[in-house]
């Protein structure tokens, strides 16, 4: 690790002159991901601006229409939560698929969607449920928020303060762990709502998590997993590597997303 | 049996401060003026080094020094060596080529390392380490073992033209030619036996301290063998006189064969302490772990096995191209020659065996003995082999093993090892029973059912352990002797201290070793030490590896407890004034026989040290012995592992549904901690199978470098083993030990490939088998199934 400054405002205000002033400012959220690549000296940022006393970003709020998540909420309260569990279980069952007890008892859902790593489960419920995220500067819908590997529209002094989530009438998350990382090697999340239906996929994709409209047009027809049945998903653009080739992801996004709506609740 | 002698599951007695973060670990150690080091490794699989600057990180904070390989060389530090020599088919001596504990003008694989910063702390070590300047000029690679004696492939050592190390061969070619020329089937296979990273939980280290005013080195470091590492630091590398060089082995965490072996960084730190004259402390994070340890396997081979119409093997022919990565480390040479192609008879009686080895350089880490060393190579090809061919002949499988066992010992194979013991059919029988396998066809009819493929696959491996009689293995090509000392330090409150030459990373010597002493002396254990991994305090001894510790290890503290009964005895007719021969020694009790005269334990040692009784000055005073035991044979610990899996042909993802092992692992001490060990090596297995495989691209860069992309097995990966015993002693040890450290290593992988290629139908499923290459396996048997 490189010599940092290390910062612990108290409220987003602060956080954000910080991040100004600094060089090369970082947020600090469960540093599941942040650590490790400063650990390796893969990251360098000159001043770490850490969350954790920042009143307001944790926590889960529930209404009939939506989940609204802080973004400091761990992965493991996401997966303990009644009223998660309740209104949207695929969500609460995506939490308790990520990594091992440690990541899940540190990772934040706002670090993960901020990190937007192709193979992450998060990216899928968001743009799978068609999330609202919103920031210290702005509210931005899930279709607008992802934008490639490790890419997102936040600015560089933008910090997510929350995600809601519509509840939707039906939803399921199947996910194929990378046998080493236990990242999804494929993840789908499918949804359906009075607003249509959403068909996410993470873990396969050169430019990270993506909706396959055919299944969506498909599944708006009939929500059934004989809808999808003939639904190749094509190789192009789709991960390749020691864990998978791309014929193998597409095949699986098909599997994935055939038991996603055979489980959806 | 007593509670604490041989046979009883005792529980580790080491477990205490292993699990409550009180043990003592090298990286635990630290030294007063300690300097930390870090080393500025090559980011090129080959390439020559043109310039190194080290100006700008020498005026680094903290820096103390950057030393390079010129510093190395004309200190006349010396290279590290293998210390195996294996002679080519036409005579010719290995190709041994130079290995520097730093690289001066080429490096030959990523990670090698090119300079060490010292500095005040690890930080600023590695910060200086990143201003060392590094000219190379990047050269052409080689990765692929299979590539690396191709025409115009980049040559890595000028000593070995081609790559070639050796090309060496075992057996009777004319002879097995002829047995295929007439054979009536023919099986044949191309296997690639994957290469694993050993990733034992400890990292590997090294601390060195000089003591300037006796001129005399000390290394802690993680070895599983501390006096060899001070023999070749000393007589090979000329560190310092043997005499004048400590070598502690503390606890060490894991070693799988890894930490066998003599590494640059511990040659470096010695002799980077004496030159500043102060402490160097390195410890190896995992990155380099990955980058650096020793790997494991990496073979490729054609395999064939010739049977006559009544499905009896009338040959084996092998050929083998091993990779040895871009140095050949301490054993590597032995590996996948006597310590492979020896155990190609299996469990069976076959007349003729050839087989052909062909050692190679590539741009990759160093290649050596990990968990099994050459066995479970060769299980997986003769077991592999004798499954395929099995369903190619329509035999059952097992049917086809039992035809062909060796039924009569001791047997010679055509392929140097005398088999002494075993009944390969009983354990073939009891793991069958075990795993229900009469009702197999049920269990697949009730997976197809569920959309699910169904497969059994069988594993009847053999090893050879101990290694060995000194003699045999010198004969082989061995530099060194492999017997094993111990001495027995009997205290005047009668305590008992066990120094002993084998070392415990995991096996738990603390335990079974006090738990023979108990037996023997009827104390009990908890009065019992275990002192190892020093080599000022423990006399000169070979170490642990090759499953040796009781077979070989216990072997000379037997011996020495012999001697030390000898003594007390003498001791106790003092006492009773009785002749020695009078007195009988059972239960920690001395009697004179058919008397009721006794004395105690305890009472023999304090006497044994006052030597008030002594009279006439016949007895030395004290009670301690020593004794080196040379084995008369190897050791073949043998058995039967059954595997069975379902399959989703979907996905390619491999569940297993049963596992079943039955060893025949001779006189157990400690049964749990035989299970233990039996767990761990399937758990090994398995991932070679299913998990682990060390990738490199064309580059030589490797892919999989950490544990976000080398797959490890996880608890959850594994079903609950079924695990038993059978029992015949071996006959070449006075306790009748075969070993069990390794045979869950060599014998898993098979027995899971071959439940694979049965669920899927097709044999060519290579390892690891991850679901993405069985479910292209499985497609065909899908597809198959559908044309049908
Ligand atoms: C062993 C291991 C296994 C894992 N397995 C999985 C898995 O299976 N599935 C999965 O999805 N993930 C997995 N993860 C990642 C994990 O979920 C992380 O928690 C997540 O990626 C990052 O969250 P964090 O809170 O730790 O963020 P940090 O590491 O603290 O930050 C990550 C990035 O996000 C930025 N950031 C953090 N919070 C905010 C915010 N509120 N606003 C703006 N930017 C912010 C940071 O500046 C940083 O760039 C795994 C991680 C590990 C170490």
């Amino acid at each position: 690790m490189y010599a940092f400054t290390y910062e612990r405002p108290k409220n987003v205000d602060e956080a954000v002159k910080l991040l100004k002033k600094a060089k090369d400012g970082k947020i600090l959220a469960g540093g599941q991901t942040l650590l490790p690549a400063m650990k390796l000296r893969l990251a360098s940022p000159d001043t770490i601006v850490d969350l954790s006393r920042v009143k307001g970003l944790s926590g889960i709020k529930a209404s009939s229409k939506a989940v609204t998540i802080g973004a400091l909420t761990k992965h493991i309260e996401v997966m303990g939560s009644a009223e998660v569990q309740k209104s949207i279980p695929a969500l609460a069952h995506l939490a308790s698929l990520i990594g091992d007890p440690a990541v899940r008892n540190r990772g934040t859902i706002g670090g993960s969607l901020a990190n937007n790593d192709p193979s992450a489960d998060y990216p899928a419920a968001a743009l799978g449920l068609g999330a609202t995220i919103k920031t210290n500067k702005r509210e931005l819908p899930a279709d607008k928020f992802f934008k490639g590997l490790f890419e997102t529209a936040l600015a560089g002094d933008e910090i997510i303060e929350s995600v809601s989530f519509p509840v939707p009438e039906k939803a399921g998350y199947e996910k194929f762990p990378n046998p080493a990382s236990r990242f999804a090697l494929v993840g789908v999340f499918v949804s359906k709502s009075k607003d249509g239906v959403r068909v996410a996929v993470t873990g396969a994709g050169e430019g990270g998590v993506f909706r396959v409209k055919e299944m969506e047009t498909a599944l708006a027809k009939d929500f059934s997993a004989k809808a999808i049945e003939g639904i190749k998903v094509p190789a192009k653009n789709m991960i390749a590597d020691i864990h998978g080739t791309a014929e193998y992801r597409a095949h699986l996004i098909g599997v994935m997303a055939r038991r996603a709506v055979a489980a959806a609740k | 049996m007593s509670a604490t002698g041989i046979g009883a599951a005792v529980r580790r007695k080491e477990d205490q401060r292993f699990i409550t973060g009180t043990a003592n670990y090298t990286s635990d150690i630290s030294r007063p003026g300690e300097v930390r080091a870090w080393f500025v490794r090559s980011p090129h699989a080959h390439a020559t080094i043109k310039k190194i600057d080290t100006k700008a990180a020498e005026k680094m904070p903290g820096v103390v020094a950057v030393l390079t390989g010129a510093d190395l060389a004309n200190d006349k530090i010396g290279g590290l060596i293998c210390g195996w020599a294996i002679t080519s088919k036409d005579g010719s001596p290995m190709k041994m080529g130079a290995h520097p504990a730093i690289a001066a003008d080429k490096v030959r694989c990523v990670g090698d390392q090119v300079a060490v910063v010292l500095a005040e702390t690890l930080n600023q070590a590695r910060d200086a380490a990143e201003k060392v300047k590094v000219d190379y000029a990047v050269l052409p690679s080689v990765v692929d073992p299979a590539k690396a004696t191709a025409k115009g492939a980049p040559q890595i050592h000028d000593v070995a033209p081609n790559n070639q190390i050796y090309d060496w061969h075992i057996g009777d070619k004319n002879a097995t030619d002829a047995a295929f020329a007439s054979a009536k089937h023919v099986t044949k296979l191309e296997i690639v036996n994957n290469r694993l990273v050993p990733n034992a939980i400890e990292p590997r280290a090294a601390i060195a301290e000089y003591d300037q005013g006796n001129d005399a080195l000390t290394l802690w470091n993680t070895s599983q063998n501390p006096h060899v590492a001070r023999l070749v630091i000393s007589a090979f590398i000329g560190m310092a006189p043997e005499h004048k060089l400590r070598v502690i082995a503390p606890d060490v965490g894991g070693g799988f064969g890894s930490k066998i072996f003599i590494y640059p960084e511990e040659v470096v730190a010695l002799w980077a302490a004496r030159r500043v004259k102060r402490p160097v402390k390195w410890v190896s994070d995992r990155s380099e772990a990955f980058l650096t340890d020793a790997h494991g396997r990496d073979h490729v081979t054609h395999a064939e096995l010739a049977l006559d119409a009544d499905g009896k093997i009338t040959g084996l022919r092998v050929r083998t191209i091993a990779n040895l990565g871009a140095y050949m480390s301490t054993f590597s040479s032995s590996v996948p020659t006597y310590l492979y192609a020896t155990l190609l008879s299996g469990q069976y009686a076959i007349p003729n065996i050839y087989a052909e080895v062909e050692a190679v350089y590539t741009n990759t880490a160093p290649v050596d003995a990990y968990r099994g060393a050459g066995r479970p190579e060769a299980t997986f090809v003769v077991e592999r082999l004798v499954e395929v061919a099995a369903r190619e002949l329509g035999i059952d499988p097992a049917e086809l093993r039992r035809k062909n066992f060796v039924k009569s010992f001791p047997h010679q194979t055509p392929v140097i090892m005398a088999y002494d013991a075993g009944d390969y059919d009983a354990s073939l029988t009891k793991a069958m029973e075990m795993v229900d396998y009469r009702n197999f066809g049920k269990r697949k009819a009730e997976s197809e059912r569920k959309g699910k493929l169904r497969g059994i696959g069988f594993s009847t491996y053999i090893e050879a352990c101990g290694i060995a009689p000194s003699q045999a293995v010198g004969s082989l090509g061995a530099g060194v002797g492999l017997w094993e000392s111990a001495e027995v330090r009997v205290n005047p409150t009668g305590s008992v201290e066990i120094l002993t030459g084998s070392h415990s990373h995991g096996q738990g010597h603390e335990t079974t070793f006090a738990q023979l002493v108990s037996e023997r002396l009827g104390v009990p254990i908890e009065t019992v030490s275990v002192v190892h991994g020093d080599t000022d305090k423990v006399q000169f001894g070979m170490g642990t590896y090759g499953s040796r510790s009781g077979a070989v290890g216990m072997s000379a503290i037997s011996k020495a407890l012999d001697k030390i009964e000898d003594k007390a005895k003498k001791v106790a007719g003092y006492m009773m004034e009785a002749s020695a021969d009078d007195i009988e020694f059972k239960d920690g009790k001395f009697t004179v026989k058919g008397t009721d005269k006794s004395v105690g334990w305890g009472d023999v040692t304090l006497n044994a040290y006052v030597a008030h009784k002594f009279t006439g000055g016949q007895l030395e005073p004290g009670l301690k012995e020593g004794a080196f035991y040379d084995p008369t044979n190897f050791t073949f610990p043998a058995g039967c592992h059954i595997a069975e899996v379902e399959i989703d042909p979907e996905t390619g993802k491999t569940t297993i549904a049963n596992w079943v092992a039955v060893d025949d692992f001779g006189v157990i001490i400690n049964p749990m901690i035989v299970e233990g060990q039996v767990h761990g090596g399937i758990a090994q297995g398995v991932g070679q199978a299913l998990l682990e495989g060390a990738s490199y691209n064309a580059d030589g860069q490797l892919i999989t470098g950490s544990f976000m992309d080398y797959a490890m097995p996880r608890a959850g990966d594994l079903p609950s083993f079924k695990v038993d015993t059978t029992m015949t002693k071996c006959p070449s040890n006075p306790l009748g030990i075969k070993g069990c450290g390794e045979a869950g290593a060599i014998a898993s992988p098979a027995a899971l490939i071959n439940a694979i290629t049965n669920a899927v139908g097709h044999e060519n499923v290579p390892m690891p088998a991850t679901p993405g290459t069985v479910w292209k396996a499985a497609q065909r048997a899908v597809m198959k199934k559908a044309a049908e």
